[in-house]
């Protein structure tokens, strides 16, 4: 198998004695299948061992290893090194984050907005577990299916225009994520999910440039969901003007 | 050191933690739950599971039907009461997960849709196409969210349990981001924590399955068991180990040597089967060990290919269609060609088997329980023998799920029957010495061990020593290579000091527990003398119910190897018999 030489540039920031980030130049013989992040784990596991990263599946389903990958947001473990071959190539933590050591970022932002989109089925009446499932046809299911994709690496907000300029806007994976709840047979929980999806930060604070969709390395397409979003938030704000909007 | 009283703590945050969190909160919203993780709930392991989890909804399909698959998979070291508890809660578990907006594949009428599964005589597994794990983790996860008696502590890394007056009152965890240590005291404890397949050079685990919980418990005296019994899953992608589940050969796919040849007919498991019309429980719908086996039989023929990863066979899909394995395999399409670069809808994909999953664990029984009161474990990290000898594919979902529940009802149980005073003093005197363990590990300096260095020694000892088929010879140079590296271990150097998301830290961590259970995978398998599923000697080829109908009980001893022990077997119902996958043949 050939070789593949990498020279990787890796941020390094460590706030108990670092006043600023800084680049850690590092060469790799990487051989031809691999992917950046095995080139990180060599560096890791045999010149040094003080590199700070998230990384466990190894197939693109955890979402654990999204960094910025010659400025562009990525899961480390989808990006072959084949693709940077004989170049500098610059890995830095995931952009519109605060670092909290190397490539680590602070998350504690989305995981409170994943939770403010309500995303779980809500209903008004359960239906006993006795009388089986809630029928659900293939073209039912097709609706919301594609929302039901996303890993939650982030690399959607790292990629989001909106995200940089206003952190308070929700952001494409938690609002796709409403939508994919919105469509599905089996809820019931448009209305609720409405009074925070229609609001300033919701929503209306995507200027719709594609640049998630493009990003995300499971094609859930949130630029989309977004879009079907704001025409479901215009139909439910009609329809609570004129006072049916109980859903 | 800062203290976090709570009602229940949960270690590990995936299906298994999740789920027991969710059946206390919805039933029990007085009661406090820590849920406690090195890792967000999404990046447990669960998520990487694809082809789906067992349970009995169809009407051509029957509880005892499901109990004998499990059974005879198992080699008949299954617990019975444990399985029939299991078939029996497993559709309302899976309909749970139905109710709570798990997208499951369906029938054109709306019903929810079934496939063939290794081992199964019924079709019985449901699948959301093929990403079953990462659908139920996420859906468990998302509706884990609306329950405000939940409090997470992501990225929280325990370290040891604390057992205290014969009781197990709370763990010591580490907040990564801030190196500060925290006791968590509680009434009762559940961990969670998954299997320890990275002890392994090659694997499908994910890097975070080190068997931390595991490890916790055998150190704090409840033994490890059955651990012997490892699961090689048959299909594994080349170089990565990235699992093709079972499922592509449920949708139809063939195994093939190098020379195109269907040879599982070769291994019991004939005669062969018509191409696109897959048989259940014979030919590639044989259990994961046999399979696994035939593989290194083909090898030692000069059957398989040869690659620069190693022998491989062919996985061929080519007959199913563009369309169908877009529908059911998509997952299965897009790693083959992201990490092999063959597209199975064009050409026969190379695999060999792959370190999948550990049947063994903590001890525990029909109740999630472990012989440590106050302490429950479920999931991989546990092992209620349910597995046997070896899992069937698509009952370990539903295993979380089932177990999960019930550890739920017996920890409330506990909780509010027992007594619950906490021996603070004998809390704290043993924080500190965990405390004491970890700055001992990271102040001691001039070492000359690394961490990469010594794990790979062990997972390659383990691959030559304790791999598909063992020997005495080979098991006792492991054993022995496996005591060293323990007191090498000490050799090891931290090079980062710092307490930030200190990453050397948590691999040197990982690493002692994986090396004190590999241990217990090698002590197992020296000291049983049979073959018996997953767990195969080639200088006792058969299966002895005389000595071995026994479950295998490894006890901590220190620096030193485990002491091994053994405990029955709960047979009800079903007698030890033959494993028949022949497809009836004579």
């Amino acid at each position: 198998m050939n070789e593949i030489k990498l020279e990787l540039d890796i941020l390094r920031y460590d706030p108990e004695k670092d006043r600023e980030p800084h680049f850690q130049s590092y060469s790799v013989a990487c051989q031809e299948d691999w992917m950046v992040l095995d080139a990180i784990n060599h560096v890791k596991d045999h010149v040094d061992t003080t590199i700070s990263y998230r990384w466990s599946c190894h197939m693109a389903v955890c979402g654990s290893c999204g960094m910025m990958i010659d400025g562009k947001p990525k899961l480390a473990c989808k990006a072959p090194v084949k693709d940077y071959a004989n170049q500098k190539v610059r890995v830095e933590p995931l952009a519109n984050f605060p670092i909290e050591r190397d490539l680590v970022v602070v998350q504690d932002d989305f995981m409170e907005k994943l939770k403010r989109v309500k995303p779980y089925i809500i209903r008004k009446e359960e239906k006993p577990i006795e009388e089986g499932e809630y029928k659900q046809t293939p073209a039912e299911l097709k609706k919301y299916k594609q929302f039901t994709l996303c890993i939650n690496c982030l690399c959607c907000y790292a990629a989001c225009p909106e995200y940089a300029l206003t952190p308070e806007f929700i952001g494409p994976a938690a609002l796709a994520l409403a939508h994919r709840y919105n469509q599905d047979s089996r809820d019931q929980g448009l209305a609720e999910r409405h009074k925070v999806i229609s609001t300033p930060e919701g929503v209306w604070d995507c200027s719709f440039t594609d640049t998630c969709s493009l990003a995300c390395p499971k094609h859930v397409d949130p630029a989309s969901a977004l879009q079907q979003l704001k025409i479901a938030t215009t139909t439910q704000w009609y329809k609570e003007l004129i006072g049916m909007g109980g859903n | 050191m800062e203290s976090i009283k709570t009602d229940i703590a949960i270690v590990g945050a995936g299906g298994a933690g999740l789920r027991t969190a969710i059946a206390v909160a919805e039933s029990n919203p007085d009661l406090k739950v820590a849920l406690i993780s090195k890792v967000y709930p999404m990046r447990s392991h669960t998520c990487a599971a694809e082809g789906g989890a067992a349970g009995v909804i169809k009407p051509d399909d029957s509880l005892d039907l499901h109990f004998n698959d499990t059974v005879g998979g198992g080699d008949w070291l299954s617990d019975q009461d444990v399985v029939e508890f299991f078939v029996n809660e497993a559709p309302k578990e899976l309909l749970q997960l139905e109710h709570w907006g798990c997208p499951w594949s369906r029938e054109p009428n709306g019903s929810v849709a079934v496939r063939p599964f290794g081992g199964m005589k019924i079709k019985r597994t449901w699948f959301a196409a093929d990403k079953s794990g990462f659908h139920i983790l996420h859906t468990l996860f998302q509706t884990s969210l609306q329950f405000p008696t939940i409090t997470r502590f992501d990225e929280f890394f325990s370290i040891d349990l604390l057992v205290t007056d014969g009781r197990c009152q709370g763990v010591v965890a580490m907040e990564m981001k801030s190196g500060r240590l925290f006791q968590f005291q509680a009434k009762a404890v559940v961990l969670a924590t998954g299997g320890a397949g990275r002890m392994f050079p090659f694997s499908t685990n994910g890097a975070i399955k080190t068997g931390d919980g595991t490890a916790m418990a055998y150190r704090a005296g409840v033994p490890a068991k059955d651990m012997e019994f490892v699961q090689y899953h048959p299909t594994g992608l080349l170089s990565t180990g990235i699992l093709l589940t079972e499922g592509c050969r449920g949708e139809g796919g063939v195994l093939r040597n190098k020379d195109g040849y269907r040879y599982l007919q070769d291994y019991g498991m004939g005669p062969e089967t018509p191409l696109g019309k897959p048989v259940l429980k014979t030919m590639e719908l044989g259990p994961r060990d046999r399979l696994s086996q035939a593989f290194w039989h083909e090898m030692q023929k000069g059957n398989t290919i040869s690659t620069q990863w190693g022998d491989a066979v062919y996985l061929d899909m080519t007959h199913l269609g563009e369309k169908h394995i877009n529908e059911r395999l998509p997952l299965v399409r897009d790693l083959s060609i992201t990490y092999a670069g063959v597209d199975p809808v064009k050409e026969p994909v190379p695999i060999r088997p792959v370190v999948h999953y550990m049947m063994g664990g903590i001890h525990t029984n029909i109740d999630a329980e472990t012989p440590l009161p106050g302490l429950y474990a479920v999931g991989e990290t546990a092992c209620a023998s349910l597995n046997g000898a070896n899992r069937l594919g698509s009952n370990s979902l539903t295993e979380l799920l089932v177990f999960g529940k019930r550890a739920a009802v017996n920890a409330i149980e506990h909780v509010r029957s027992s007594d619950s005073k906490l021996n603070e003093t004998s809390l704290k005197e043993q924080a500190e010495k965990v405390q004491n363990k970890i700055r001992d590990l990271v102040s001691r300096s001039g070492g000359t061990e690394s961490i990469a260095g010594i794990r790979k020694e062990m997972a390659t000892s383990l691959e030559s020593g304790a791999g598909i088929y063992r020997t005495e010879e080979t098991l006792q140079e492991t054993c022995k290579v496996l005591a060293d590296l323990r007191t090498r271990y000490a050799g090891i150097e931290l090079h980062d000091k710092s307490n930030v998301f200190n990453t050397d830290l948590f691999q040197a961590l990982e690493l002692g527990n994986l090396l004190e259970l590999a241990q217990t995978v090698a002590e197992g398998a020296l000291a049983r003398k049979e073959s018996r599923g997953s767990h195969q000697r080639l200088d006792y080829e058969a299966r002895d119910d005389e000595k071995f109908l026994a479950h295998t009980l490894a006890y901590y001893q220190g620096d030193d190897k485990p002491r091994i022990d053994y405990h029955d077997v709960i047979i009800t119902k079903s007698k030890p018999g033959v494993r028949d996958y022949s497809g009836g043949a004579k």
